[in-house]
């Protein structure tokens, strides 16, 4: 393994830069190594990331490094033990690998859909989803069911992009901030950096969450809101905003769709779809009282009144929300969210004001896809970000299409001081990629002929056999069609309940599926070890390939340890989850800074060397492997043979000259380590802003191969695509459809053209009334992603985590700070410590998420508070919700996408007799007990191993 | 000349990138190691800032603030006169408070004189240790410019902590002192903390009370 050419500064020290992994959010990061240990991990200057800054996770990737819960060799069950009890014993690298190419080779050759191949927040999703499909297996995907794919989907299916690494808040620009729920969340430090500079400028923040903490401290005015209710919110504001015509007219009609115009037909199988003699084009209506293709009416199309087309009445999609938008008044929304109709008046006019009275005006022309030459780049300064605390509940799809068509409204997407895409976004909304969607598309011994994950754009899309999935955690189903990131939380107990079928193996990835990553945490622990009447476990194999010695690692039959990401070479790939920033495409890799212990290799070289021996089409050509390791899958593969697109888009070509599209380099990797470990690219300022209708970029973007056609992204304002779905679940759509009654209402029902709220389930269910308060968690700064959180110095800052309540609320009910209480859901009980915080509003209790930990695991004596004070509401969050005959196990998910809905649990709050932590589940070994008893650390990296300081004392 | 740390409380988030970097660097820095108790157990270790956490004011006019806290390298330092051994010292050149671990013999004084609870005492080599305003890096000519600044301050996300001279007034630190209220810690106890504050700044509403009022006059509101 070829180590970057050192920087000397003296003979014992060098320097290294790295792509950090202690989150997701990837700051470009310096490496000093003294005598071999880790000296200093800090901020790469010129990183388009992070620009020098480093967060309290990436300086403690020392101890990281350096854990005492690090797996050093691969693991097998102990014969006769149990599965659980995490009785493993070492064995060699063959004899584990031979093994799972055993189970993997008899499933491909029978069945490739008896194997799951789950990863959690791995970021190296394009090599993990090509490695399952050409295994041939429908089963893939990340983590993304349990953490955001209700952001991710909406977003897609609204603007061709969303937040998160998909886009961004312009605050280097905006004048005016909504931030709606993130505590913390990746881009961790970006978001650091813009809310600096918003301050800076003395720009206006208003945080929309029931806690305020972090972020939201800093906020000028705190909106706390009700759990999953911002929707109502959102929508009383578009209410507010059309009644006072603070809305971009011109933007809506030139940009988006919501000039189109929309047959309403009700009962026929056209009702909501486009009018127009165009199956490409939406159809406008003109002053002239003309209609005709959008793409020929330059922006004239009308947002109002009512026409005739071949026979039928059709109105633009503006004027069907209008009317939406009557229902949903300021008065409506404060009793459902606790906000005052006048908080909710005023931060409209205030929104609505800043965008059309303070517009940015840089001057900088380009021409947009009619053709019109625009002298100056008008900017709307009013910015928004969200994450979890829309997306987390079971109306988040529809609550995020709110927000998007707000900004819409606002006129603020991709504009200076709002919006912004990140490259390669924005694609055609949705993005054209999708799976295969029928059962023969995944046979014996092929690979897949489609991407596993994708963008259905009809019913017809679905993975299903009439009502019957075809993946084991139902994406892509009546239950659940747009699950675009899959849904994980699904898997573990549809593979207990052997439904739709049984699997073979189950392979996880860096997720703890045992403990905090999945939900109902105990059943699901069981479900693992349960089995047949034959004494056979129903999930017969469970392979987890992790770095750390986890909750989940105790369920492994097999062991994979992984490196750390100090020890590695990786991507961070536009093809993945991008590091781009909002004016250009970036990317950046990971080098190793260390070697790794002996018994450890990178799960991408082993997950090579699997495809190596089970012959994979795309791994193995005529007998030969392509690729001996991940080093050559980075620089190699391509996404099509000669197609000139691979992992990372800088210093292609042979001789490193092109960027995004040329031949492979076999010394790419060389490049970017020769250029602190980044390639950004500057988008030339024409190219900046107006992406989805900017001919400038989007000609440079067909050449670079991010989109097919350099054809404007019209905005969907309206989703025709959920209204074929609506058709299917009426009996009406000629294509797939469900038969089960229940499926048809839940479709019918849920999938909305256009944004609406509706409470979420768990508010629908008949005793909802007796668990009054919603329980939520929130993200530390120093722990979120919790792999890190075994950290020596991170697990000081935080390591138990108490039940925050409003006083006013606790007393009301009998309680008082420090108390020992029960937390109650309608799944179960646990304990907690209640702390009271005027900081939380009183119909909401929060605590901090992923800190307990099971006792022994994450190589910590038992004895550690993450095991004996910590807390895991995971315990109490409702996997299930109650079922209609045909629906089979009805997740606790949102029905259009599948995201877990955990913020949507509702719990009832009294005085336990019980004073201590439960339930908690029985303890196990730690994997290096004398250094989970270590008495003193005294890390000092500036003295050579097992020598301490001179002179001094 | 006085060197400083001036913390914006109007950026910080509270994030402990400072508390962590600033361990980082010491523990293999000139004046580490800061050692860890029980590190994976119920650990109790060295650090010289902690963030402290403040809440006040009732729901909903709620305040939350975060305020790192180390050594204030006082103008009148307490720590210094109490200490026996004077291995507590003010250096005259720059104003940094600093201990010679040679000459400290762990009587703990100068905890116990600290006004601000920074100083804490190393069990395993008997002596008190604390912030240095990384002076190793300061004064470490091999380091490149971007360096010779405190690692708390190089790291900070949101750049609420700027690093410089307090006594010239043309520094960045002394003008924001100047400009934006700067304000020390238990002024009153009169050890004049070097270390600034600057408090929140919040930018007021941009819609007037009677708008708001006569625009909820309309229907359907």
């Amino acid at each position: 393994m070829a180590l970057e050419e050192p920087t000397k500064v003296q003979d014992t020290r060098r320097s290294v830069h790295t792509t950090c992994y202690m989150c997701a959010c990837r700051c470009g990061i310096e490496v000093t190594v003294e005598n071999e240990k880790i000296r200093f991990i800090k901020g790469i200057q010129d990183s388009p990331v992070n620009k020098g800054v480093w967060c309290a996770k990436g300086g403690a990737g020392i101890m990281t490094e350096y854990s005492p819960g690090r797996l050093t060799t691969p693991l097998m069950r102990r014969p006769g033990s149990e599965r659980g009890t995490g009785d493993l014993v070492p064995v060699d690298w063959e004899t584990a690998l031979s093994t799972v190419a055993g189970w993997l080779g008899d499933i491909r050759h029978q069945d490739p859909s008896k194997l799951a191949i789950f990863t959690g927040r791995d970021q190296m999703q394009t090599f993990t989803g090509y490695f399952a499909r050409q295994f041939g297996t429908p089963n893939w995907a990340a983590h993304g069911g349990f953490c955001s794919v209700n952001m991710a989907a909406a977003g897609m299916y609204s603007v061709g992009g969303s937040f998160w690494e998909f886009g961004w808040p312009d605050l280097d620009q905006a004048s005016w901030f909504m931030m709606f729920g993130v505590a913390e969340d990746h881009p961790s430090n970006p978001l650091k950096l813009a809310i600096s500079a918003l301050k800076d400028r003395g720009g206006r923040f208003i945080a929309v969450n029931p806690v305020k903490s972090g972020y939201g401290a800093l906020a000028d005015e705190w909106v706390p809101i009700r759990p999953g209710t911002d929707g109502a919110f959102l929508m009383a504001m578009m209410h507010v905003l059309d009644h006072e015509g603070l809305v971009d007219f011109d933007f809506l009609r030139a940009y988006t769709n919501a000039a189109g115009l929309i047959i309403r037909n009700p009962g026929a199988a056209d009702d909501g779809l486009r009018a127009g003699n165009d199956a490409d084009q939406w159809w406008v209506a003109r002053a002239d009282g003309s209609l005709g293709p959008m793409a020929e009416s330059h922006g004239e199309g009308l947002l109002d009144g009512e026409f005739e087309w071949q026979g039928r009445t059709v109105e633009p999609a503006y004027a069907v929300f209008r009317r939406r938008l009557a229902e949903f008044t300021p008065k409506m929304a404060e009793e459902i969210t606790g906000i005052s109709r006048k908080t909710i008046v005023r931060l409209a006019l205030e929104m609505g004001t800043v965008a059309m009275q303070h517009p940015i005006v840089l001057p900088i022309p380009w021409k947009d896809g009619y053709g019109r030459v625009h002298p100056e780049t008008i900017g709307r300064p009013v910015a928004f970000h969200a994450m979890r605390g829309l997306a987390a509940h079971s109306n988040g799809f529809q609550t995020i299409r709110a927000l998007f068509d707000l900004m819409m409204m606002l006129g603020t997407i991709d504009v200076p001081g709002g919006f912004r895409y990140k490259s390669p976004y924005p694609k055609p909304v949705p993005p054209e990629v999708k799976p295969r969607p029928n059962r023969e598309d995944y046979q014996p011994d092929r690979a897949a002929m489609a991407p596993l994950l994708g963008y259905p754009t009809s019913p017809d899309d679905l993975m299903v056999d009439q009502d019957v999935p075809i993946r084991i955690d139902e994406a892509y189903s009546w239950k659940y069609p747009l699950a675009a990131h899959g849904t994980i939380q699904n898997v573990i107990r549809n593979a207990y309940d052997q439904s739709p079928y049984a699997i073979d193996t189950l392979m996880v990835y860096m997720a703890n599926l045992a403990w905090n990553s999945t939900w109902n945490t105990l059943d699901t622990r069981s479900m693992l070890t349960a089995k047949n009447e034959d004494g056979e476990y129903r999930i017969p194999h469970v392979v987890v390939l992790d770095a750390y010695d986890s909750e989940t690692v105790a369920f492994a039959d097999v062991v994979l340890p992984d490196t750390t990401y100090l020890e590695r070479w990786d991507a961070a790939s536009l093809m993945d989850r991008p590091i781009s920033e909002v004016d250009g495409p970036a990317d950046s890799i990971r080098q190793p800074v260390l070697e790794p212990p002996p018994g450890v290799r990178p799960s991408a070289d082993v997950l090579i060397d699997l495809a190596n021996r089970l012959n994979l089409p795309g791994f193995v050509e005529a007998g030969v492997p392509k690729y001996r390791d991940y080093h050559d899958f980075i620089q190699f593969w391509e996404t099509a043979p000669g197609s000139g697109v691979g992992l990372l888009a800088g210093f292609r070509g042979s001789a490193a000259e092109k960027i995004l599209v040329g031949e492979p380099n076999r010394s790419q990797l060389q490049a970017y380590a020769d250029h602190h470990a980044f390639w950004f690219h500057r988008l030339d300022p024409a190219q900046q802003y107006y992406r989805m209708t900017n001919q400038a970029y989007l000609q440079w973007a067909q050449q670079m191969k991010f989109i097919n056609r350099a054809e404007p992204i019209v905005l969907h304002f309206y989703s025709e695509v959920m209204q074929t779905f609506r058709l299917a679940g009426q009996g009406l759509w000629p294509g797939k459809k469900p038969t089960a009654p229940a499926l048809k209402k839940r479709v019918a029902t849920y999938f909305d053209p256009l944004p609406t709220w509706y409470p979420p389930f768990e508010d629908q269910l008949a005793d909802s009334e007796k668990f009054p308060f919603r329980i939520i968690t929130q993200r530390p700064m120093t722990h979120y992603h919790s792999w890190g959180s075994q950290n020596a110095w991170l697990r000081q800052l935080l390591n138990e985590n108490p039940i925050f309540m409003n006083p006013r609320a606790a007393e009301a009910n009998g309680l008082h700070d420090g108390m020992w209480v029960w937390i109650e859901s309608r799944l179960g009980k646990m304990t907690g410590v209640l702390r009271y915080s005027d900081a939380v509003e009183p119909t909401t209790v929060w605590t901090w998420n992923a800190v307990a930990k099971q006792a022994g695991s994450w190589g910590l004596d038992p004895k550690a508070p993450e095991a004996t004070r910590a807390i895991l509401i995971n315990h109490i969050i409702p996997d299930t919700l109650p079922t209609e005959e045909g629906m089979g196990t009805l997740f606790n998910n949102d029905p259009i996408t599948g995201q877990a809905s955990w913020y949507d649990t509702r719990v009832r709050i009294y005085p336990s007799e019980r004073h201590e932590v439960w339930p908690t589940v029985p303890p196990r070994v730690p994997k290096d007990p004398d250094r989970a008893r270590t008495p003193w650390l005294k890390y000092d990296a500036s003295v050579p191993e097992g020598s301490s300081r001179s002179g001094r004392h | 000349m006085q060197l400083t740390i001036i913390t914006d409380l109007n950026k910080c988030v509270g994030c402990k990138s400072c508390q962590v970097s600033c361990k980082e660097h010491n523990t293999s820095g000139a004046f580490g190691p800061l050692p860890d108790r029980d590190p994976y157990e119920d650990a109790d270790g060295m650090w010289w800032n902690r963030i402290v956490t403040m809440e006040s004011g009732e729901y909903p006019n709620t305040a939350v603030l975060y305020l790192p806290k180390a050594c204030m390298h006082c103008y009148d330092a307490p720590c210094v006169p109490v200490c026996p051994t004077k291995a507590s010292y003010k250096r005259e050149d720059n104003g940094v408070v600093l201990i010679d671990y040679d000459s400290c013999i762990g009587c703990q004084l100068c905890m116990w004189a600290c006004p601000y609870g920074v100083r804490e005492f190393d069990e395993t080599e008997g002596v008190v240790k604390k912030c240095t305003l990384c002076i190793d890096r300061i004064e470490d000519e091999s380091l490149a410019p971007d360096d010779r600044q405190p690692a708390c301050v190089q790291s900070c996300p949101t750049h609420a902590r700027t690093f410089g001279d307090l006594d010239d007034p043309t520094s960045e630190v002394a003008q924001l002192v100047h400009s934006r209220q700067g304000f020390t810690l238990l002024p009153e106890l009169g050890a004049r903390p070097a270390v600034h504050y600057l408090p929140r700044r919040p930018a007021p509403g941009l819609i007037s009370e009677e708008l708001v009022d006569e625009r909820m006059q309309s229907e359907g509101y």
